[in-house]
């Protein structure tokens, strides 16, 4: 496909456990075009930064993954350590979720950033420094002059996020992917992160993964979204026909399930979902949702549904 | 016999140099709900566990219903322990694992019974509690599982079975969902939603998720940086919020609806927040207010009553007929970011 700054296909993700093997991401396909926002949404444990972390090579040994990661034309899947080491940070670059752990603490965020430059971009000491003021001025920091100077303990929450926003963004990125950038933030902090990110891609025209399970983010940035469920793409779609036609019955709960979802105290009951989010995949001949779905029918129990005309359901909503 | 369920007054807590609770007025009438929002480290959950008196607090009143409990030694606040419950954000742990869900649902009843205060229709405690049970969803049988082996949205449901056991007058819900995924925390907020309005116990219940305030709250309290910024009925603090910083809050909450959304302008505040530690002078939000004026930075301003439903705002800047400024109007789509 042409476009496609990253292309993904039936990716799976496996890892070895003491229990035996853990399929985390099971047979994920996702297309991320150029400056586009791509959304994952799902709950916890249901492989979102598994299949993040896979985009950027970043996991652990006792993952097996496989499958085929795209990226501008280069395979990461099986690429070797030169390879990806070239790739991380200059074509795809990782914002987790809490900053203070991906900071050091012993050096300033300029030289930090400045790292990045001189390593990846060569270039000197100086046009290094000056580069990272920029930067730090690119994503909303005030007196950027002054806090290129400051430790990571230095900063808010809000400030070292911005700060990673800056490293990730350094080397100008093709691909970025946030993991969560907003989750330990407050409502007013994460106004001015999701701000940031908009502004980079319509600047720097960097295409963004963002995984996130809060709807309003999605709602606020996504120009596509993906929804996942237990290891495995459930749903895609464009954002606007995402919210107001949701095909899979999980998306159509959990949209149902928000409580300013045009509701009022007393007015309304919030839709539930009943059930629990299972172990992931293990029943590899039945759709993973039908213990908890309102639509299951009989072939639901007997064989899983795939993904096509961007839902995987063997009876969406509004047929 | 008062009206309210709850009374502070000038309700201080000082850990050391930090100043967590700063002099907030609160009533909470009984039977009503009263949503508790602000960011991160305002002081909400020390306001909650200052009123469960897990602390002590530094200054100012905690009342119950008829009684002052500010300073109660452990003792003296035996007898008053069922009137008042708090169930914590984080399920997994606050119920003691080594346990069964049984004997925590339960143990109310029995430091109850103890004292002899235990009602006659509870005295068989095994079947009050399969009634608790019940009654938040969950089967009797989980009374022999331990809690480890339940989900998260379970545990949650068993605090609240024993929080609720003692028929509680008010109940302190300290992020009872914040820690639960998306598709569960519908089920908790039906529930203690349902439960508040069959027992028609009190309830604070602190959250920063604003959507889940409107579907709750009869009353919203905004807190920012130990103090409350106003508080007032919940149409109003939705409809005509009066104090820049519940101006910005609201407008910062992204709503999941795209078309809504895009149309928005979040008010940026800048991320600088102030410490606790060392809070500004005058109005503390004025380090982040959009319209502050000179005296903001040396004036505090008093808590005013500014409408109907005891509306109240500290702030300059708001008219006592409630009008004035709207941060929301001058909102600055830049978001400080360089173009
Ligand atoms: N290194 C690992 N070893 C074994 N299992 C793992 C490892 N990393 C993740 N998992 C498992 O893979 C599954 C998917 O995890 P993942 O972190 O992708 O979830 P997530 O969707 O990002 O959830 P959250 O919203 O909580 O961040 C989980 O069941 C998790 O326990
Ligand atoms: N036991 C303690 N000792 C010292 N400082 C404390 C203690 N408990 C709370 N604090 C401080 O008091 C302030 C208020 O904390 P609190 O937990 O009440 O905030 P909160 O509004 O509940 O925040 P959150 O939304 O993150 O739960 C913070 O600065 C916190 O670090
Ligand atoms: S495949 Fe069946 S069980 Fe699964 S979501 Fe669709 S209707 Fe429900
Ligand atoms: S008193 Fe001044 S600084 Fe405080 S909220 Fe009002 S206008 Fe802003
Ligand atoms: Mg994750
Ligand atoms: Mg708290």
């Amino acid at each position: 496909m042409t476009g496609s700054v990253l292309e993904v296909k039936d990716l799976s993700v496996t890892f070895r456990t003491e229990d035996g093997p853990l399929s985390a991401v099971d047979r994920v396909s996702l297309q991320v075009t150029d400056g586009e926002v791509l959304a994952i949404v799902g709950e916890s444990g249901c492989g979102k930064s598994v299949t993040a972390m896979s985009l950027a090579g970043l996991l652990p040994r006792t993952a097996t993954v496989e499958g085929s990661v795209m990226l501008d034309g280069v395979e990461l899947i099986g690429a070797d350590k030169r390879t990806l080491r070239s790739i991380r940070g200059r074509e795809v670059a990782y914002i987790f979720q809490e900053p203070m752990t991906s900071l050091n603490p012993v050096f300033t965020v300029g030289y930090q950033i400045s790292e990045v430059l001189r390593v990846h971009n060569g270039l000197s000491r100086q046009a290094a420094r000056k580069r990272a003021v920029e930067l730090l001025k690119l994503v909303g920091i005030p007196s950027a002059e002054r806090r290129v100077g400051d430790y990571p303990h230095q900063l808010s929450g809000g400030m070292r996020q911005r700060v990673m926003i800056a490293m990730a963004v350094a080397c100008d990125p093709k691909v970025l992917i946030a993991d969560e950038p907003t989750t330990a933030l407050d409502v007013t902090i994460q106004a001015g992160i999701l701000d940031v990110l908009r502004a980079l891609r319509e600047r720097l025209g960097t295409s963004v993964v963002l995984i996130t399970h809060d709807l309003g983010v999605v709602a606020d940035l996504a120009d596509r979204v993906a929804v996942m469920y237990a290891g495995r793409v459930v749903e895609t779609a464009e954002v606007h026909e995402l919210f107001a036609r949701p095909q899979h019955p999980y998306t159509a709960g959990l949209l149902g399930a928000s409580p300013s979802a045009g509701r009022h105290a007393g007015t309304h009951r919030l839709n539930e979902i009943p059930g629990l989010v299972p172990v992931l995949a293990q029943q590899p001949d039945a759709c993973t949702f039908a213990d908890r779905c309102p639509r299951a029918i009989d072939i639901c129990t007997t064989k899983q549904p795939v993904l096509a005309a961007g839902v995987a359901c063997w009876n969406p909503e509004g047929r | 016999m008062t009206e309210y369920a709850l009374e502070l007054e000038n309700l201080v807590m000082h850990f050391g140099p930090v100043r967590a609770v700063d002099g907030v007025s609160l009533r909470i009438p009984k039977g009503s709900v009263v949503a508790l929002v602000g960011e991160s480290g305002s002081g909400k959950s020390t306001v909650g566990r200052c009123i469960v008196r897990l602390l002590e607090p530094t200054e100012g009143t905690v009342r119950l219903a008829d009684a002052d409990i500010t300073h109660l030694n452990r003792r003296k606040l035996r007898p008053h322990r069922r009137d008042v419950s708090i169930v914590f954000q984080d399920p997994a742990g606050s119920l003691d694992p080594r346990l069964s869900v049984g004997d925590i649902v339960g143990e109310p009843l029995r430091l109850m019974r103890r004292r002899g205060a235990l009602p006659a229709e509870q005295r068989n405690i095994p079947s009050a509690v399969a009634d608790a049970l019940r009654r938040v969803g969950l089967r009797p049988e989980v009374a022999q599982r331990s809690p480890h082996e339940l989900s998260g949205g379970q545990r949650q449901r068993v605090s609240i079975a024993r929080a609720l056991i003692s028929s509680p007058r008010l109940l302190v819900a300290d992020e009872p969902t914040s820690a639960l995924d998306v598709s569960v925390q519908a089920s908790v907020l039906n529930l203690l939603a349902d439960l508040q309005r069959d027992l028609g116990f009190a309830c604070l219940f602190i959250t920063h998720d604003l959507s889940a305030v409107e579907y709750l709250a009869d009353e919203v309290a905004v807190m920012y940086l130990g103090q409350l910024v106003e508080q007032g009925p919940r149409e109003r603090i939705f409809g005509v919020p009066a104090h820049p910083y519940t101006q910005a809050l609201l407008s910062a909450a992204p709503v999941p609806d795209p078309s809504t959304q895009r149309a928005r302008r979040p008010v940026l505040l800048g991320d600088d927040l102030p410490s606790a530690i060392d809070p500004p002078p005058g109005c503390r939000f004025h380090t982040r207010c959009p319209v502050a004026i000179d005296k903001c930075r040396t004036v505090v301003p008093e808590s005013r009553v500014i409408g109907e439903g005891g509306h109240q705002v500290a702030c300059h800047l708001v008219n006592d007929d409630g009008t004035g400024p709207d941060v929301r109007d001058q909102a600055d789509t830049t978001g400080g970011v360089a173009r």
